[in-house]
């Protein structure tokens, strides 16, 4: 079958690939444009660690073909923040010791974003219930949320 | 060396140095590394639990467009087909288990590579499968390898069985012990085969060089273990072949073992070309891991006031298709926690037709002192009892002759319990309706080989190199250590988890190993590094080594005026005497054991059987915490992992041998909406053969939750939950029958 | 004179279940132990862990043996 070519835009830059049709966007994305920092941990959408966002809402980059980006803006936790200008989101993971492994952190940083754009102000029990398609197995998830709880604060202080 | 000291970077909370690189992506783990002219492996599974393979025909495989080269079982070197790894990494004459690998494709992408492992045929006599352990260890079983007879019976064992193993420990006299109880309880309890978890699948690119140097990176607990398996199975040299520890995305004791790099090297050889093999989630279920299901008998004989007078455990532990449970250190911790005159273990370790069990996180200890700690909870309730004064009652302590061998030295388990006693969770009642649970657990720790080394740079700031994979922040607590020695900033302080050709060997991360040994192997270098310091500020000031004091990062001449900084020194290093390296190589002793204590209050919905945590206390000794918050980061996680080994996880077979959930929807692992916050309460008594004291907090935690969590929901319901996990299928019936 | 004290196990072949031995290693305590007990296979010891006065070595040989230790063998721990 022939490739498909996709325009679209990742992280505010235009990108264009080619790809098999039954390629998904995480496939692409790790592959095709070597942008490694999303993690595949399942490829059935049930771990969160393809997290990114499709104009703004949040998928699991697993379970969306990448030809399905055309058109579309993408974000990757690659667009969040770098080491020398970190996001509030990623300072408090580091603050709060919020992961240990780090494979969970790329989704968990894209999740929150989404989470705390869509609701500035969750209750703990609003973040957990976000959160619960991003599975951590090292942290118990304790300090994660009391991550996500202060960024959030901290958002609503700049804001 | 381990009263209370105060320190300048142990004990503090920083950002740890690999933090950066993880929030941001950067972080390379297993799958994270292509390299030029690479192409892709995949791995043909058996579809039946138990078979025999008659034959094995490749040819359609290799013909197909786009694949570069298939293995087999026959591909390894002769010498090493008869050892057991290799036929766990690829089927010899049988089929083991559902997901057995059988053969491998490399080609050119993914896809073609499925195509391929289609058109491999092979030819499969089917049979019986051998699930559990009571069909495993009934006379007349269908045996899984003919040729095993059992070790360690009282007479050597004539016929061939399922049974590898027998294994005994006894202390005192148990018939004496059971005579002067005034209660006897006994119980049988079960828990099932779960997986460790890891929310990154096994993966390794590698390159093999006929001539030179081949290469492996993957994700692994111990990369010179890694390389000294794939080496001995393919017979390379240690120095022929380079090991590359990427970042590494959860192990619990699952990344000790190796499964795709022999392999991958294999295709990788045929082919001439680098091959990646990565995982499917189905893979990582299906065929590696996972943690051992058992089954176990207790007995324990108390006096009216609590005092424990014989204890009895029988045991039997599910190796999977190869011997080697860890029924071993399951006998040795099943009653560890306390000090008993009369005891008596015996394990069995079964062969049936599952994955081969992997370490797990305190390897054996969870189920065996699981159903010691619910019986120790019954017999609370049945002397009207606390369940933590029962405990304090015939606690270990230093000086108590443990039912494995040694004598314990300072150990912090009487602490763990105080502690929680006077918790506010615990000296606040449960809420009506609600069930609490209290349990113990114990772990050893390991030393062992460690190595290490610091570069001082010229500017005075320090690259640390050592060879323990990081699985829950040890770079940050190495960093500390040295920071502590030498004086200068962590931030000055580069660690590194360098390669198999860049420092010496290293025992794997396992144990809770790491930060005391490592950390003891970091500490001797940092140490070899201030006694250079000295040495060339003494020859720069004509004084003798002894009259330089080191402190603060400064060096200062006692026998007269002058001072030189770290930085000082090693920008003028290359002129007094070369470049400044520190060295620690070490066989690491006195391991300190670790014991934990919890508390759980949960609730219970009696029409779904579902339970809900409401509340979560968990105490460890850690010795020292050199990192306080990824020492709760450990307490927090193992709590976690024991609750859901404790409520959700199991593998759930059908009829035929095969696994019917081998994805994260079906075997559940908590999600954040399960839980509430965890409260950690870290108890600090020094481990006395350690600098710092430290004990290592990787492991003990996860054993506490399985009795805990399930005492609780026994005490809500009212019914006792013997048999692991606490879902809520099981809890409804509990309930429906009470 | 250092005192081992054996495990049941050891005690199969040892058929007692302390015994003093003089040794300033764990390779003189060791060669002291196969010589009292010559029906013992070395590797029922030589594979295991020792306590000695409480300090567990995984992989024992140049370890020192004070005059008054108390010394115990016990299975290998690998861990998780």
């Amino acid at each position: 079958m022939a490739k498909v070519h996709v325009s679209t835009s990742v992280n505010g830059e235009p990108t264009e690939f080619l790809c098999e049709p039954h390629d998904t966007l995480l496939d692409v994305l790790r592959n095709e444009l070597n942008m490694t920092g999303t993690k595949e941990g399942c490829g059935s959408g049930d771990c969160g660690a393809c997290s990114v966002t499709v104009n703004d809402r949040l998928v699991c980059s697993c379970l969306v073909l990448g030809a399905e980006a055309e058109g579309k803006e993408i974000g990757t936790v690659e667009g969040i923040g770098n080491n020398d200008s970190l996001h509030v989101i990623q300072e408090k993971f580091l603050e709060h010791a919020a992961l240990q492994c780090g494979i969970c952190t790329p989704g968990l940083i894209v999740s929150t974003k989404a989470l705390l754009e869509e609701n500035p102000s969750p209750t703990e029990e609003e973040a957990r219930y976000y959160l619960a398609g991003n599975l951590c197995r090292c942290t118990g998830y304790d300090k994660i949320i009391r991550a996500v709880m202060d960024a959030a604060e901290s958002m609503r202080g700049a804001a | 060396m381990s009263e209370a000291k105060d320190y300048k970077y142990v004990g503090t909370r920083r950002v740890r140095p690999d933090g950066y690189d993880k929030v941001t992506g950067r972080a390379n783990y297993g799958a994270d590394l292509t390299l030029p002219g690479m192409i892709w492996g995949r791995i043909l599974r058996s579809p039946h639990a138990h078979a025999k393979i008659k034959g094995i025909n490749t040819s359609k495989a290799e013909a197909h467009p786009g694949v570069s080269a298939v293995v087999t079982f026959q591909d390894f070197p002769e010498k090493s087909q008869g050892s057991p790894l290799a036929q766990n990494i690829l089927a010899n004459e049988k089929a083991l288990y559902h997901g057995h690998a059988i053969a491998a494709v490399a080609a050119k992408t993914v896809q073609i590579a499925e195509e391929a492992l289609g058109l491999i045929e092979v030819d499969y006599e089917v049979l019986t499968p051998v699930m559990d352990l009571d069909t495993a260890m009934a006379d007349g079983a269908t045996l899984i390898n003919e040729n095993l007879k059992t070790v360690g019976l009282p007479e050597p064992a004539t016929e061939a069985s399922n049974i590898a193993a027998r294994q005994e420990l006894k202390i005192g006299d148990i018939d004496a012990g059971f005579a002067e109880a005034d209660v006897i309880l006994e119980r049988e309890y079960s828990t099932p085969t779960v997986h460790q978890g890891y929310i990154e699948p096994h993966a390794c690119t590698v390159r093999y060089d006929e001539n030179g140097q081949s290469m492996v990176w993957c994700c692994t607990q111990g990369h010179f273990d890694v390389r000294a398996s794939t080496a001995n199975l393919l017979g390379m040299e240690l120095g022929k072949l380079k090991v590359v520890a990427s970042e590494i995305g959860g192990g619990f004791g699952g990344k000790t073992t190796i499964y795709l790099e022999p392999v991958a090297l294999m295709l990788s050889k045929k082919s001439g070309n680098p091959v990646k093999i990565v995982m499917d989630r189905d893979e990582v279920f299906k065929a590696s891991g996972p943690g051992a299901a058992t089954k176990s008998w207790i007995k324990i004989g108390a006096k009216k006031d609590g005092t424990f007078t014989a204890m009895q455990a029988k045991m039997a532990f599910e190796a999977g298709a190869f011997p080697g449970s860890p029924v071993g250190p399951g006998t040795m911790t099943v009653f560890a926690p306390y000090d008993v005159a009369n005891a008596k273990v015996e394990g069995f370790d079964v062969l049936v037709n599952k994955p081969k069990v992997a370490a797990y996180r305190a390897p054996g200890a969870p189920q065996a002192e699981f159903a010691s700690e619910m019986l120790i909870n019954e017999l609370a309730e049945k002397l009207g009892m606390d369940m933590i004064d029962i405990r304090l009652k015939n606690a270990a302590r230093e000086g108590t002759q443990a039912l494995y061998g040694p004598k314990f030295r300072e150990i912090g388990f009487i602490e763990c319990l105080e502690q929680c006693k006077a918790s506010e969770h615990y000296q606040n009642a449960v809420a009506e309706g609600n069930g609490r649970g209290v349990g113990a657990g114990f772990w050893f720790n390991i030393g062992g080989v460690s190595s290490a080394v610091i570069h001082m740079n010229p500017d005075g700031t320090a690259t640390l190199l050592e060879g323990s994979p990081d699985i829950g922040g040890s770079r940050a607590s190495m960093q500390s250590m040295a920071a502590e020695e030498l004086g200068i900033a962590p931030e000055r302080i580069k660690p590194i988890v360098a390669d198999t050709e860049m420092v010496a060997h290293n025992d794997t991360t396992g144990g809770s190993r790491t930060t005391f040994a490592t950390g003891m192997a970091v500490i001797e270098a940092a140490q070899d590094v201030v006694r250079q310091f000295k040495e060339r500020a003494a020859s720069t000031w004509n004084v003798t080594p002894e009259q330089v004091e080191w402190a603060d990062g400064v060096a200062r001449n006692t026998a007269g005026d002058g001072e030189m900084t770290c930085q000082e020194i090693c920008a003028s290093a290359g002129r007094t005497g070369g470049q400044i390296t520190g060295r620690g190589n070490i066989n690491a002793r006195g391991a300190g054991p670790s014991f934990s204590v919890h508390i759980a209050d949960v609730a219970v919905d009696k029409d779904t059987g579902k339970v809900d945590v409401v509340r979560y206390t968990a105490s460890q000794d850690a010795g020292r915490a050199i990192h306080p918050s990824y020492v709760e980061g450990q307490i927090q996680g193992g709590s976690v992992q024991g609750i859901g080994w404790a409520l959700n996880e199991e593998y759930i077979y059908s009829d035929d041998g095969l696994l019917e959930n081998p994805g994260f929807l079906d075997y559940r692992i908590p999600l954040a909406s399960d839980l509430p916050m965890i409260d950690p309460i870290v108890v600090e008594v020094p481990n006395p053969f350690h600098p710092y004291g430290v004990r290592g907090v990787g492991e003990a935690n996860i054993i506490p939750p399985l009795a805990t969590v399930a005492t609780a929901v026994g005490n809500a319901i009212g019914r006792p939950m013997p048999d692991l996990p606490c879902s809520p299928p099981r809890v409804l019936k509990a309930i429906q029958e009470g | 004179m250092a005192l081992v004290i054996f495990s049941s196990e050891l005690q199969k072949f040892t058929g007692e279940e302390r015994v003093e031995v003089s040794a300033s290693t764990y390779r003189q305590l060791v060669d002291g132990i196969l010589k009292r007990y010559p029906d013992m296979p070395p590797e029922e010891i030589t594979e295991k862990a020792v306590s000695i006065d409480g300090m567990i070595i995984q992989d024992p040989l140049l370890d020192p043996v004070d005059e008054n230790s108390e010394v115990h063998f016990l299975d290998r721990i690998s861990g998780g």
